[in-house]
């Protein structure tokens, strides 16, 4: 098995890994002090611009890029929001990275804060994360002590305060701009854009988000350099001038019915059966597999057959996902029912629609509504194409909502109704064999037991 | 000059102006459907009703280039060669959707709903919804949960706009409500111990654009389609709002704004909304009687006393009157007027000016003026054309005390105490004493002649607000059976012939006194700026 060198993770295991004496006996901000010696903020944007580093997030936006959008010249503040409210279903990278390498996202923030002219950083941790809590905390205190966080950082003229926001578990608040309103104390609403966080974000201030992952990631790009982060991954589409490729090391997180589930640090570009066979150890108790979700339910599902599908930016949207998200591979064994998986699914997002825009916030309840009425054998098979039809009008992209939650609802519906049409229809035909031509209006089911 | 297309039609702005894609839609007369979307509220596009297609257009070539998804016309501003295209089928679609995702939570209980019949959600379906219901039929509810003293919610109709949410946060800076739970959940709700308790609450029911948001004091008092709309002025104090007087059959059943950029934009306070009901009290004034010195009260006609009055005025010879600034422009005129021509000496007053408390102003500067009566400055300045000041109450009653006042006219039409005993005996002291008025007082204990006097709604004229901003009315109903009109009791102490005409008369005060110049020409529905059209030094002759 050809193993990758873990970078990311390569302090993961080390005993007392989330302290700074190890984190700096393995060569910990060492960079930082070479960065704040020798660069200048511009040069660094430079740096990350050209390592085409894109965001470990979801959305995989250019990270350069996204600082190049600051005002120049603003007179201040700038404001830097790292988000750790990791809630899509399946992920677990930045928990991993912050619980046992706290040290290596706060030198990240600090380099992000220096590239950007920001100096106050909010870090957004969601809520069920206690042990990530204590350990930055303990973290942050142990920077302030030692000088890399605080008034003139390693004796330079920059200074960064960390501040450290828990959340109130809502799915919504990894929004960016959900986010930047519940920092603000209040309701986690996406905003619309334009402005954008860049121009108005926090406080009505330029505000840059980040995820944990992407400001590991700028860490090590400071520690190893341009040339070793453009060696790893997937280079551009050279007949697509606007692709930026899909560079760097990433942390993928396998769970679902495999052996060996975990987080585990590849290059992007991985195949998803190299991803399940090699470092998950192949599907459990010997079955086969049926499907996957490619990178957080969000993104939909690709099927055994598509299963070669290299999981870069571009790769996942090729077999009709919605992109590579998070990362998060769950993977779904044989016996697994997609009636039941596209419920589990329909249920999350109707119970994490923030409930701004109509179209998500109705459109996802009703097609609880529906399977919920499928899975209790009243299912007919016109709900199918009225569960397609809502997935295929709500979102971003045909433009009926104003954040991406709604194309994250969306896409397990089409891909899951699109590529398994035959199972369902089977379902329903087999548990409502008098009604399933039924085209009248369907009673409405008691709701019998929440979340 | 900026040009946008709507629907293949091209519009110029003006240069410098912002308008978003409904703003500019309205100009070609093409109406698009919005809930969350008000022109006095922050945008949040979130109900999506209003998605259009929008694309630009090469100057140079002409050719347009589209987006290839749906946006908001609400939140997409219209810059030069903006296009917007609000009738294909993907925009209908879309609209259909909402409609139909908006009825899925939705009671439908339209016949005992007041909305009924100026409902958005009803229009919008009629006008852009499919005809059959695909989502489950769910049971019927219909929750109601009190917000406040003025204003209660039928939960299960909200569509979740938060119109009312934003009003309490950006205008009256009190916010009281807010929204609770998340998802389909979601509910409009106060927090236990604050209730929905500004000066401005009855707003939010105006904003409200389906039957969610009640107001308790119209609640199942009228179908909306029975009702007529008069353009009125809110009378409660000196600001002027504009209002629509909503009646059925004489009856007032509510007040509401009626849009003015100029005065009140689209909102009125609480004060004046629900402060009409004195219109219909049982204690108004409605026989016309007279009480001679040491007589029992006899009942008279209006065709007799009249009459009655101008003669013993003419033989008394010194007159005075005492204008209430709650008579319009037009009746402190004529009467101004009648007055001199029996006397050319007579003195003309104007009325006590109800105040109470101080100006109170909102967070985005709706003000509620503390002179509660709507046209002091119109009977102002009729007096001081004739009198080249304005005297008072005390100049009326040093007047009568030194013996130069024979007979005193006294308007009235206040609705709360306005007089003290000890005033009224003092001003009785003349021989003949008439007083016009809506209810009973010390001063009608007193009087010769008590004559029944108009309310707000069953006058018609012009008021001059605290700004000199002049707007007038019409009227709205008739006054109870036994009340005449001021304007018209006026008109026939003139002998003018014909129905009482508050136009006529504005133009010939527009011609006589400069002050009015500015109403010489048609009076806007909004209203015109008297200050604006005269210069200062000319207000006085």
């Amino acid at each position: 098995m050809p193993k990758f060198e873990p970078i990311l993770l390569a302090n993961i295991g080390k005993p007392d890994s989330h302290t700074l004496k190890v984190y700096e006996a393995g060569g910990g901000y060492r960079a930082l002090k070479r960065v704040l010696a020798e660069m200048k903020p511009v040069d660094l944007i430079e740096m990350v611009k050209s390592t085409n580093l894109r965001g470990r997030g979801g959305a995989g936006f250019p990270t350069g890029l996204k600082w190049s959008f600051l005002p120049k010249d603003h007179p201040g503040p700038i404001y830097m929001c790292i988000n750790a409210d990791e809630s899509e279903p399946g992920t677990f990278n930045n928990r991993i990275l912050m619980e046992f390498d706290p040290h290596q996202v706060i030198e990240g923030i600090i380099l992000s804060c220096y590239a950007t002219r920001a100096q106050t950083a909010y870090l957004y941790l969601r809520c069920e994360y206690p042990t990530s809590h204590q350990r930055l905390q303990a973290a942050i205190d142990e920077c302030y002590a030692a000088g890399y966080l605080g008034k003139n950082i390693c004796g330079s003229e920059f200074s960064v305060d960390l501040y450290m926001h828990r959340g109130a578990a809502a799915y919504i608040c990894g929004e960016e701009t959900g986010l930047i309103e519940s920092l603000e104390g209040k309701r986690a609403w996406p905003r619309i854009k334009p402005p954008f966080p860049a121009v108005e974000g926090l406080f009505h201030k330029p505000t840059v988000v980040n995820n944990i992952e992407t400001v590991a990631c700028v860490t090590q790009i400071a520690a190893r350099g341009v040339e070793w982060f453009k060696s790893i991954g997937v280079p551009s589409d050279p007949k697509n001038p606007r692709d930026p490729g899909s560079y760097g090391p990433k942390l993928y997180c396998l769970s679902g019915h495999v052996n060996n589930p975990g987080c585990y640090e590849a290059p992007l570009g991985i195949t998803c059966r190299q991803l399940i066979e090699e470092y998950g150890g192949g599907v459990w108790k010997g079955r086969k597999g049926k499907a996957a979700i490619p990178g957080g339910i969000s993104m939909g599902l690709l099927t055994e057959a598509e299963f070669d599908t290299p999981l870069d930016f571009a790769g996942p949207g090729k077999a009709g996902c919605l992109g590579l998200g998070t990362a998060a591979v769950v993977v779904l064994d044989e016996t697994v029912s997609i009636v039941d998986f596209l419920h589990n699914s329909c249920r999350f997002f109707a119970h994490e629609s923030c409930g701004q825009c109509t179209p998500c916030r109705e459109g996802t309840a009703w097609s609880l509504t529906m399977l919920n009425r499928i899975k209790a054998g009243k299912g007919r098979l016109v709900d199918l194409d009225l569960l397609l039809e809502i997935g295929d009008s709500i979102g971003i992209m045909p433009g009926t909502t104003i954040c991406g939650l709604a194309d994250g609802a969306a896409w397990p519906i089409k891909n899951a109704i699109r590529k398994f049409r035959g199972e369902f229809e089977e379902y329903i035909k087999r548990t409502n064999p008098d009604g399933y031509q039924s085209t009248e209006a369907a009673r409405a089911l008691p709701v019998l037991a929440g979340h | 000059m900026p040009t946008v297309l709507v629907d293949g039609k091209e519009i110029e702005l003006a240069a410098g102006e912002r308008l978003n894609g409904i703003q500019v839609a309205e100009r070609t007369g093409i109406d698009i459907p919005r809930y969350c979307w008000h022109p006095g509220l922050s945008v949040v596009a979130s109900c999506r009703m209003c998605l259009v297609e929008t694309g630009t257009r090469d100057p140079k070539t002409g050719a347009i280039t589209m987006l290839p998804k749906l946006v908001p016309a609400c939140q997409t501003p219209a810059t030069d060669n903006t296009v917007f295209v609000t009738n294909s089928e993907k925009v209908e679609r879309s609209r259909a959707m909402v409609e139909e995702d908006l009825l899925i939570d939705h009671p439908i209980d339209c016949p005992i709903c007041d909305k009924a019949g100026e409902c958005y959600l009803q229009d919008y379906h009629f006008k852009y919804g499919q005809d059959a219901r695909r989502a489950d039929v769910r049971p019927f509810t219909s929750r109601r949960r009190e917000m406040g003293d003025t204003v209660t919610l039928f939960v299960d109709r909200c569509v979740m706009c938060t119109r009312c949410v934003r009003f309490t946060r950006e205008i009256t800076g009190s916010s009281e409500l807010f929204v609770i739970n998340r998802g389909s959940h979601e509910e409009i709700d106060v927090f236990p111990g604050f209730p929905l308790d500004n000066k401005m609450s009855g707003n939010v029911v105006d904003l409200c654009p389906v039957g969610a948001l009640g107001d308790k004091d119209f609640l199942y008092q009228q179908r909306v389609w029975f009702m007529k709309q008069h353009e009125g002025v809110c009378t409660g104090c000196s600001t002027g709002c504009s209002i629509n007087v909503e009646e059925n059959l004489d009856t007032v059943y509510r007040l509401k704004p009626r849009t003015n950029p100029h005065v009140n934009q689209w909102w009125m306070c609480d004060e004046g909304r629900y402060g009409f009901h004195y219109v219909h009290s049982d204690k108004r004034l409605t026989n016309v009687e007279r009480r001679r010195k040491g007589d029992a009260l006899t009942l008279l006609e209006w065709s007799q006393v009249v009459r009655e009055i101008d003669e013993q005025f003419r033989a008394l010879g010194r007159v005075a009157a005492l204008l209430s600034p709650h008579l319009t422009v037009e009746e402190a005129y004529l009467l101004a007027k009648y007055i001199r021509q029996v006397d050319p000496r007579g003195l003309i007053a104007l009325g006590p000016v109800p105040v109470e408390g101080t100006d109170e102003t909102f967070k985005n500067g709706f003000t509620i003026h503390a002179e509660k009566c709507p046209n002091r400055r119109g009977v102002e300045e009729v007096v001081k054309y004739f009198m080249r000041r304005v005297p008072t109450v005390d100049d009326v009653l040093s007047a009568i005390d030194a013996g130069q006042v024979a007979a005193l006219w006294v308007s009235g039409g206040y609705h709360s105490e306005w007089i003290t005993p000890a005033t009224a005996e003092r001003l009785a002291a003349v021989g003949c004493l008439v007083v016009q008025d809506l209810f009973a007082s010390p001063l009608l204990d007193v009087a010769t002649y008590r004559l029944p006097g108009a309310a707000f709604a069953e006058r018609e004229g012009s008021y001059v607000n605290h700004a000199d901003r002049l707007q007038s009315v019409e009227w709205a109903i008739r006054p109870p059976a036994g009340v005449r009109v001021e304007g018209s009791v006026y008109h026939e102490l003139h002998a003018i012939p014909g129905l009482a005409n508050a136009r006529k008369v504005l133009t010939e005060v527009a011609q006589t006194i400069p002050f009015f110049a500015a109403a010489l020409e048609p009076v806007d529905p909004l209203g015109v700026d008297l200050k604006a059209a005269v210069p200062q030094t000319a207000t006085t002759t």
